[in-house]
């Protein structure tokens, strides 16, 4: 911001002083030694730092740098006699680089504000007292409390109070979660509503903000393959523009005599300073960290540029199936009374289910009393009896209640018809009498519907499932959602084999969204993996190449948009800044070009370049 | 060992480039990798040479870019 002021008050000046100069020019017609020494003021007004540190780099044996090549043009266009253009140029020169370093500032500060989610302390309990102290001097165990309006420093367990979170710098989600005592939070959240306690889970350097922050920050070391292909090229292109120069000086003249050699000096200067590569180099790595901010935005962590372009040219999606297309958690989803029992309520069959299993820790029976959710009163449950392998016999409210699998009706033997619904049934029996049964399953995901659909639309070809669970099961929720191709009953070893399978078919890469710990080598033989961030497991997301912080698997086609409008824009870039320079060479070699499109061709250029880019950090 | 340097008031991308291919030339750095936006240059280098190398890149960013101030983060 201090260079951008300073140049902001040499611009200024420098204005002024040229406007007064020109005035003075058209209105009293001085001498040419009158007009040179006016001119020669406003130079060296406007230009005496860009001489000075091209000075300087020529005694550090650093040639054809951008202050070089302006010093060049414009010190020989006033030794050819255009002295208005000499000091012209420089001062354009100087407004077109203070709008670039703005519009530069600018972009860094608007990405900058979206990584703004690092704690700057936390309030820890220390011998009964609130101590401010830096995130990272706080251990596993300390209790911390937030205050509204204060950002999550740590992740933790809620032991007090309940409060709503923001947590769209995370998840990009704007509605705020409800947490209670007992619940999870996690760092780089806000707290809004109400005072918490918590206790800390994980030391800052593990909690998920400063894993996120790292994964940010890096992004941008790992450059895309435009990237590494512009800056290459702007390392020959800058000496072969120069050396073109040179011979437009010489060679002409050599030819056609001596007569107009301050016209071909004039034209060779265009080239001089055209030939800076500056507004391609910058543009591309700009689009790029654009493209990242909005994936950002949106919840999905992007670990590099080179995956956003990876990303753009896929045309296969290979899906793991539980807890990246389902919910991964167990649910009631159906629950059916048998025919006989017209007084029978489901939330009754519900209740007598809960009460069963009221002593049970298995997850089927966690299940059923969530989905009870009511407070179950034990003096109502007597001589509970768990059948290995088959079920529950209890007896509730005077009732003997049988509750588990077909087996165990068979076992008991009772009548009963069994069901072909997909996941785990349990059968219940009353007073040994089938009264009905309740399927348990896993969900499939609100958008997952809507996240296959999305992703052909974006032009992937191949949608594929792959999955360790039965093939009924996996072929069911296929259906569910769209998917036609499905490979069932597959151990963590077949899935890299299938893979690889279907990378072999796929004409320009594949992309594997998984979540869980058997996941981490698929994701890392994909030519991108993708994992579930909020469920996701460490190893997966480390392994991964894109995480996307909601789960949701509809956000895999909002970044291939994202990456494509991002490819887009780079080259669009290249082709605006290298055309454009390009017909100014043509138009400057055969001298229709002047001295002020050639400027306009380089930070004018530049500047829209820049302005460019930034679209690509609009979703 | 990874070093990671901030540079402040980097603002011209060609020299960037420039300082990034000159500090992967010196001898010890294994890899260089300069983040535009950001404004850090991220290396990977020899544990036993961190203090030569530290100087020696201060010489490159101040040959390329005079103006840039190099903070060890």
């Amino acid at each position: 911001m201090k260079k951008i002021k300073k140049r902001f008050k040499v611009v200024l000046v420098g204005l002024i002083a040229f406007a007064i100069a020109m005035i003075v020019d058209k209105i009293f017609e001085p001498s040419n030694n009158v007009t040179l020494i006016m001119f020669l003021v406003v130079y060296i007004i406007v230009g005496n730092d860009v001489v000075r540190s091209a000075v300087h780099n020529i005694i550090r044996g650093q040639l054809f740098d951008e202050q070089f090549l302006m010093t060049l043009a414009t010190v020989c266009a006033f030794l050819v006699g255009a002295y208005p253009e000499g000091a012209a140029v420089m001062l354009f020169y100087q407004i077109g680089e203070l709008f670039q370093s703005y519009a530069l500032y600018n972009s860094r500060k608007s990405i900058s504000e979206l990584m703004d989610i690092r704690p700057d302390y936390a309030n820890v309990i220390r011998n009964g007292e609130i101590e401010k102290v830096s995130p990272d001097e706080v251990h596993i165990e300390d209790i911390i409390v937030i205050k509204p309006g204060e950002k999550i420093p740590l992740d933790g367990v809620v032991t007090e109070g309940s409060s709503a979170l923001d947590t769209k710098a995370l998840t990009g989600e704007s509605m705020p979660r409800d947490v209670n005592s007992g619940d999870e939070i996690l760092s780089g959240c806000i707290n809004l509503t109400g005072n918490l306690s918590v206790k800390v889970t994980k030391s800052f350097g593990e909690s998920t903000v400063s894993k996120i922050l790292d994964l940010v920050e890096n992004a941008g070391n790992k450059k895309a393959k435009t990237e590494n292909f512009i800056t290459k090229f702007a390392r020959y292109y800058t000496p072969i523009v120069v050396i073109c120069a040179v011979a437009l000086a010489l060679v002409p003249s050599f030819i056609l005599g001596f007569d107009h050699f301050s016209t071909w000096i004039y034209r060779a200067m265009i080239f001089l300073v055209v030939s800076c590569p500056c507004a391609l180099v910058i543009s591309v790595p700009l689009s790029f960290f654009g493209g990242l901010g909005a994936s950002s935005k949106q919840g999905v962590l992007v670990k590099g540029s080179n995956y956003l372009e990876v990303v753009s040219k896929i045309d296969t999606v290979v899906f793991d199936k539980t807890g990246t297309l389902t919910k991964g958690t167990f649910n009631v989803t159906k629950i059916s009374v048998a025919k006989d029992f017209p007084d029978l309520y489901e939330e009754d069959l519900l209740k007598y289910a809960a009460c069963a299993e009221f002593y049970s820790n298995h997850p089927i029976a966690i299940s059923l009393r969530k989905a009870y959710g009511k407070v179950i009163v034990d003096s109502q449950i007597s001589g509970v009896e768990e059948i290995q392998g088959h079920g529950i016999l209890a007896n509730i409210e005077g009732k003997q209640v049988l509750a588990g699998n077909a087996k165990l009706m068979k076992k008991y033997q009772i009548e009963f018809i069994e069901t072909d619904q997909v996941g785990t049934v349990v059968y219940l029996a009353i007073d040994g009498k089938h009264s009905g049964y309740i399927v348990i399953a896993d969900e499939v995901k609100q958008d997952a519907v809507h996240a296959i659909a999305a992703l052909k639309k974006a032009g992937i070809k191949n949608v594929v499932m792959l999955t360790g669970d039965n093939k009924e099961i996996a072929e069911k929720i296929a259906n569910e959602i769209g998917i036609t191709k499905v490979y069932s009953e597959l151990l963590p070893q077949d899935k890299v084999m299938k893979l690889e399978e279907i990378m072999s078919e796929s004409q320009s890469g594949t992309a594997f969204v998984g979540d869980g710990v058997n996941d981490a080598p698929v994701l890392a033989r994909a030519d991108v993996g993708i994992a579930m961030g909020g469920m996701g497991s460490d190893a997966a997301i480390e392994a991964a190449d894109i995480v996307i912080m909601t789960d949701e698997p509809s956000k895999i086609a909002t970044v291939i948009k994202i990456s494509k409008k991002t490819l887009k824009i780079a080259k669009q870039n290249i082709v605006f800044a290298l055309g454009v320079k390009l017909i100014v060479l043509v138009l400057g070699a055969l001298g229709m070009a002047s001295m002020w499109l050639a400027v306009f061709a380089d930070v004018g250029v530049s500047f829209i370049a820049i302005i460019n880019s930034m679209r690509a950090m609009k979703s | 060992m990874k070093k990671i340097f901030k540079l402040e008031d980097l603002d011209c991308p060609n020299c960037t480039a420039k300082i990034e291919v000159d500090v992967t030339k010196i001898d010890g750095v294994e890899s260089a990798a300069i983040n535009f936006l950001s404004q850090k240059m991220v290396i990977e280098c020899d544990e036993s040479k961190v203090t030569e190398i530290a100087k020696l890149i201060k010489k490159i960013v101040k040959k390329y870019e005079p103006d840039v101030e190099m903070i060890e983060l």
